[in-house]
């Protein structure tokens, strides 16, 4: 009864061809087809942000798309924002900063905002909590997370 | 929360896109940004047999000014936000789009799609109504121009046939001495209104106001449009008391629903406020 | 220790745990994937309370992919009302009826999200198909939602074999509140309203059960905080050997105290499943589904007064209330008795007088959400003194001064018993000091002025401040196995789990401060019970206090047991030697060190004889229990800036000062706060579930119930004071739920104040707050 397309998919930089049912949210898709279980699933209806990944550079919400869009697309997750051993300097301020408890949230986290710092590299805290506030985050009361961001920036600037 | 079995189409050309439409009519949807149609099938409160896939349609995709402002209907939020001629000349967009949602959902949501999503609370189809945008709908077999005031009939709900398409909005620029502003009050940032408000003024050359627009969000079925409050203004200056006259001219005409974080008489009361403080804003910007 | 070992304890160590959560190498429950794998989804009740007249799964069945379907009646004697898990405190007169949840409703259900049944099929999605397939058939009663109603005689019964709603009635009581009462000079009386929300943590609940037939093994994988009482029950309930079950709690998202509830049914059902099928079985819940079938903490209601000489010193209070329990009770009185015991807060409060009856309510179940019934009590004595304030025309800070128990005073028995069994006493404490920090941090002297001059320019401040106390690290025991490996690094397990709060480094910094190595050198695992058996689980703000001293413990034998093998092996005193960098040298003569591998590998050698009384290996498992709670307390202090037409507020500052005791990591003793503090504005001001009369949650979504955003929560200020807990070699008490605690009462005595509202007659005497709420309250005050 299902119906099935074949995509082609490039995913943090590696091209993959999959079979998909048309009703595979892309969330699924990247966890459970391409065992990228880093992005995280957190409501499934667009709110918390924990799914976040870069669709063509920006960040989406991987649950509030079908895998069979992706055809074609280039996708990046959170497994492929180190360059091998060395973290992306976002992921290393988190790390400096306290800036994840569970960790949960932590993946769209730095979806979300490595792009932001990346179009935007002089923010202030008030523009860091405002691109922030699409991503929930119930342990850390985002306070040390603002902080690694701004600290991420500025490293990044120099 | 997954998805019920759907049919996927993927339209490649107008064409094909408004041939699909017209097979399956009313049991399919256009998939565009899919930012609200998404949940509410992983809700399963949408089970549409069929998903016509537009997001490859770059021609509906795309911002054009040339004495009007051409919006495809495929037009990303995030290229609203980005475009420098919305901000000079339709700068009441630029204020509006902070208040939809978060950059994840801008940079895949679509003008096109909200407005024919038709939410009642949501920002850009009050914006529409105040800018008295003309909303181009295209079918297999014929197309049509409607006022955006003609467009939005109920909640959810619009003038669009079963085998037709919103495919461009056309905006018309405000006349010389114009002022605008949107306002609105929400429980958190992005979240829908509780009540917002899209104020538009124009100044004569004698200092009094010759054209004025007052719109709403969240506060009635449809996108409000105030027209004996926005009419009250016209021919004098807008001064502390006409701003006042008309704001409870405006509070008189509302009868807001509430939700479930408002009632009707706070959302009433809010829309008031920021009546009165939208339009001393936008008449200070003409 | 010598000055060559680095003290790690007291430092802002980064954590260990850091680097897979950040890269997404950590496993969740939801990332397992196991060959042959099944995927569950539960029918649950749409309808508060009725009769279950039948759960037709046949057409689900038929279903293509789904391969089973089960309800109440397929489970045979698997069917058993679940376990009591914390049972009633012994207080003299205490009534409690038991009625505790089966994992499918059988004959009537009592919540909306009750589940009916239970589809295994080839998908989650396929499985969600099938539960359309099922047809249900239930003859409505009336919903029983509000709390006085639902004591009236005539009331619908929540549970028909009881003559009420009473789930249980308790007094306890210290002094004479009638006589406290009549040499008073002021009386104020009033009521309170105190709703709690839901813990909503980022990753929702989840189970993988495997059961391995030709093994005889179950292993289930669950989003538990704790994972040795599941492992236990689950043993019995499946009539298995303990060593037969193996329960692990990954990494897990967020807990925040609904994540130790005992049993959830889908931690029954899905291991059956699989014992019937032989197939590795996956459930995770969905956001809808978190907001009804995990539990709740919900709502009070206080009949309060308190009795004050004219000076304002408290001479008594008495408090009768009613407290939501929920369908069914099986986590006990916690959470009342903790509203019950923490409205004495730092107080001297002389004549108490408390009363409480939980009540029975056709709504999701009530067990502890961070502050576990703390919030509902704080709330009540800070709103009382703040009234009390206004009338007596005392400054807010200054009467909360006069009654703060002095620092001579501890220990400090209030003369009730407390959650753990044990009385009511406050460990240690100096109060005023962390009151006298949080005024300065906070800039109330200078404020009355700051808020005049604001006014002037149209802007309406208002200040608060609040106290509170936080009885943690309670019983009964935790334990810690501590070893050093031949590779040099060490290796801690503990029984207790792990969802954030940085286990895998305070418990390193521990055991690396004792056997002198980094702590990056130390793998802790917390949360699967083949790795260490014994244990309770982290709840109550104890991880750090009961585990943190077991591992401390264990650590301080392990160093023993390092010097005397080390001096066996240099043929020296232990005194003459030191532990640091991962090896044992000789005081003052360099060269001459033994690397801990190479102890770790002597400690268990290939040839030779261990000596009788001796245990090979440099490892030590050792357990700490202590007599009481340790009690932690603070002060928080907010300004905000409230929009005196919206109604809408934005915070200026935010101030904690706070006492845990001796910290172990204050960065991460910061990040327990702040979050605390994040979700206890939640409470306060946005997050609401909004029942209607027939018990349908009408805002089941993140969309609806709202989660503070980094939009809504401040930059918040955080100083210490330090008053060790006597109570353990450490001297730490917990810090978990302190944030969260008195942000409630903070934010009504800021609002009040800002907006003047006590001159107008109207007083906020309940929570959550909303600008709609605030809007409500003054129109209708006129």
């Amino acid at each position: 009864m299902t119906d099935s397309h074949t995509i082609a998919v490039t995913v943090n930089g590696v091209r993959t061809e999959k079979s998909v049912e048309p009703r595979l949210l892309l969330s699924d898709f990247i966890r459970h087809e391409l065992m990228l279980a880093g992005t995280h699933v957190g409501c499934e209806h667009g709110v918390c942000g924990a799914c976040t990944i870069l669709f063509d550079g920006f960040p989406t919400r991987s649950c509030l798309m079908f895998a069979v869009q992706a055809d074609g697309h280039e996708i990046a997750t959170v497994e492929g924002l180190s360059k091998g051993e060395t973290l992306h300097p976002l992921q290393q301020a988190m790390h400096d900063s306290h800036g994840l408890q569970c960790g949960y949230c932590t993946p769209g986290i730095l979806m979300t905002m490595s792009a932001f710092l990346d179009s935007n590299p002089s923010p202030d805290e008030h523009a860091v909590r405002e691109a922030l506030s699409g991503n929930l985050c119930r342990c850390t009361g985002y306070q040390h997370i603002v902080d690694a961001v701004l600290l991420a920036a500025e490293r990044m600037r120099t | 929360m997954k998805p019920a079995p759907f049919k996927y189409v993927i339209a490649r050309t107008l064409d094909e896109a408004l041939a699909a439409k017209a097979e399956y009519g009313d049991e399919a949807r256009f998939l565009a940004g899919g930012q609200s149609l998404v949940p509410t099938m992983n809700f399963r409160m949408a089970m549409p047999a069929v998903l016509i896939d537009i997001n490859p349609l770059t021609e509906l995709s795309g911002i054009k000014a040339n004495g009007v402002t051409r919006i495809g209907a495929m037009t990303r939020y995030r290229m609203l936000e980005a475009d420098a001629g919305i901000g000079e000349r339709l700068r009441i967009i630029h204020e509006a789009l902070p208040h939809i949602a978060h950059p994840q959902i801008r940079n895949r949501g679509t003008l096109g799609g909200n407005l024919s999503h038709a939410d009642p609370a949501s920002e850009m189809p009050a914006i529409m109504l105040a800018l008295n945008a003309t909303l181009y709908l295209r079918s297999a077999k014929a197309a049509r121009q409607i006022a955006a005031r003609d467009f939005f009939v109920g909640a959810l709900e619009t003038v669009i046939a079963p085998d037709e398409m919103l495919t461009e909005i056309v905006v018309p620029h405000l006349p010389a001495n114009s002022g605008a502003c949107f306002m609105e009050v929400a429980r958190r940032q992005g979240d829908f209104a509780i009540a917002g408000i899209a104020a538009i003024v124009t100044r004569g050359a004698d200092g009094t106001c010759t054209r004025a627009r007052l719109t709403y969000c969240g506060v009635a079925q449809t996108p409000f449009y105030a027209d004996d409050a926005a009419q009250s203004l016209i021919g004098g200056p807008v001064t502390p008391a006409a701003i006042k006259q008309a704001a409870a001219l405006a509070m008189e005409a509302l009868d807001p629903p509430g939700n479930s974080h408002a009632d009707p008489s706070y959302q009433r009361h809010v829309a008031g406020v920021l009546t009165r403080r939208a339009l001393a804003t936008a008449w200070a910007r003409t | 220790m010598s000055s060559r070992e680095t003290r790690n304890f007291g430092a802002p160590i980064r954590r260990n745990e850091d680097r897979k959560l950040l890269t997404g190498k950590a496993l969740f429950v939801d990332d397992l994937e196991i060959p042959g794998m099944l995927y569950a989804a539960l029918l649950r009740s749409s309808v508060a309370h009725g009769e279950l007249i039948s759960v037709d799964v046949s057409a689900a069945l038929a279903r293509e992919g789904v391969v089973a379907a089960y309800t109440a009646h397929d489970l045979g004697d698997f069917w058993q009302p679940g376990p009591l898990l914390v049972p009633p405190p012994p207080i003299e007169g205490v009534i409690f009826n038991l009625r505790t949840h089966a994992c499918l409703a059988k004959d009537k259900v009592r919540y909306v999200g009750e589940p009916l049944a239970i589809v295994i099929a080839e998908s989650r999605y396929i499985a969600e198909d099938a539960l359309a397939d099922i047809a249900v058939e239930i003859e409505q009663l009336p919903a029983v939602v509000d709390l006085e109603a639902a004591l009236k005689p005539g009331a619908a019964l929540v549970h028909d074999d009881l003559r009420s709603n009473v789930s249980a009635h308790v007094r306890q009581k210290n002094g004479d509140y009638a006589a406290a009462a009549a040499k008073a000079a002021h009386i104020i009386k009033r009521r309170f309203a105190y709703e709690h929300g839901i813990s909503s943590p980022m990753e929702t609940r989840g189970v993988v059960a495997q059961w391995d037939e030709r093994a005889g093994q179950l292993t289930v994988w669950d989003t538990t905080q704790a994972p040795v009482f599941l492992r236990n029950g689950l043993a019995a309930v499946f009539g298995l050997s303990e060593r037969q079950v193996r329960v692990v709690a990954p990494f897990v998202g967020g807990g925040f105290g609904p994540k130790i509830m005992m049993f959830y049914p889908e931690e029954l059902l899905v291991p059956w499943a699989s014992t019937r099928l032989n197939r590795p079985i996956k459930w995770i819940e969905d956001r809808l589904e978190h907001f009804v079938a995990t539990t709740h903490e919900r709502g009070q209601i206080h009949d309060a007064q308190i009795a004050l000489d004219a000076e304002g010193r408290i001479l008594g209070v008495k408090d009768v209330f009613l407290h939501d329990t929920g369908a069914y009770d099986p986590y006990g009185l916690t959470v009342p008795i903790n509203s019950q015991c923490t409205l004495l807060g730092p107080y001297v409060i002389p004549a108490y007088d408390s009363t409480f009856t939980a009540v029975f309510t056709t709504l999701p179940i009530v067990t502890p959400y961070r502050g576990a019934g703390r919030q509902h009590g704080v709330f009540v004595i800070e709103r009382l003194l703040d009234i009390a304030a206004h009338e007596l025309k005392i400054d807010p800070a200054e009467i909360r001064r006069r009654n703060l128990i002095p620092p001579d005073a501890f220990p400090y028995d209030n003369k009730i018993i407390y959650q753990d069994f044990a009385p009511l006493s406050y460990d240690s404490g100096n109060y005023e000091p962390i009151l006298n920090k949080a005024l300065d941090a906070i800039g109330y002297a200078g404020f009355k002025d700051e808020q005049k001059k604001a006014l002037s320019e149209g802007k309406h401040l208002g200040i608060a401040i609040a106290n509170y106390v936080e009885g943690t690290g309670i019983g009964p025991y935790e334990g810690a196995r501590v070893q050093v490996q031949a590779n040099g690094r060490v290796s801690v397990a503990t029984g207790i789990g792990t969802q954030g709060q940085g286990h895998f480094t305070v418990f390193a910094q521990i055991v690396a401060d004792q056997v002198g190595c980094l702590v990056t050198d130390v793998d802790v695992v917390t949360g699967d019970t083949d790795r260490f058996h014994w244990g309770a689980g982290t709840f109550a703000s104890r991880g750090a206090v009961v585990a943190g001293n077991a591992v401390n413990e264990a650590a301080l034998v392990v160093r023993q047991k390092i010097l005397k093998l080390a001096a066996d092996h240099f043929e020296c005193a232990e005194e003459d030697l030191e532990l640091g960098n991962g090896e044992v040298q000789i005081v003052g003569v360099p060269g001459r060190s033994v690397r801990l591998s190479e102890l770790a590998m002597k400690a268990n050698p290939m040839r030779g004889a261990v000596k009788p009384g001796t245990e090979p290996g440099l490892e030590s498992t050792q357990y700490f229990g202590p007599p009481g709670g340790a009690t932690a307390s603070g002060v928080h202090a907010m300004i905000i800036e409230v929009d005196p037409e919206l109604l809408t507020l934005e915070i200026k500052k935010y101030v904690v000062v706070h006492d845990c005791g001796t910290v172990i990591n204050p960065l991460i003793l910061a990040g327990q706060i702040h979050g605390g503090v994040a979700q206890g504005i939640g409470n306060a001001f946005y997050e609401k579930l909004l029942f209607d009369d027939a018990g349908q949650l009408l805002n089941a979504s993140l969309a609806d119930y709202l989660l503070p955003t980094s939009l809504d929560v401040p930059r918040m200020q955080l100083e210490h004071t330090v008053t060790p807990s006597p109570l353990n070699p450490l001297g730490i008490k917990g810090a978990g739920e302190a944030g969260a605690i008195p942000v409630g009462p903070l934010f009504a005595q800021a609002i009040e104040d800002a907006l003047g509202l006590k001159a107008k007659g109207i007083e906020l005497l309940e929570i959550p707050l909303s600008p709609g709420r605030l809007w409500q309250l003054i129109t209708q005050a006129g």
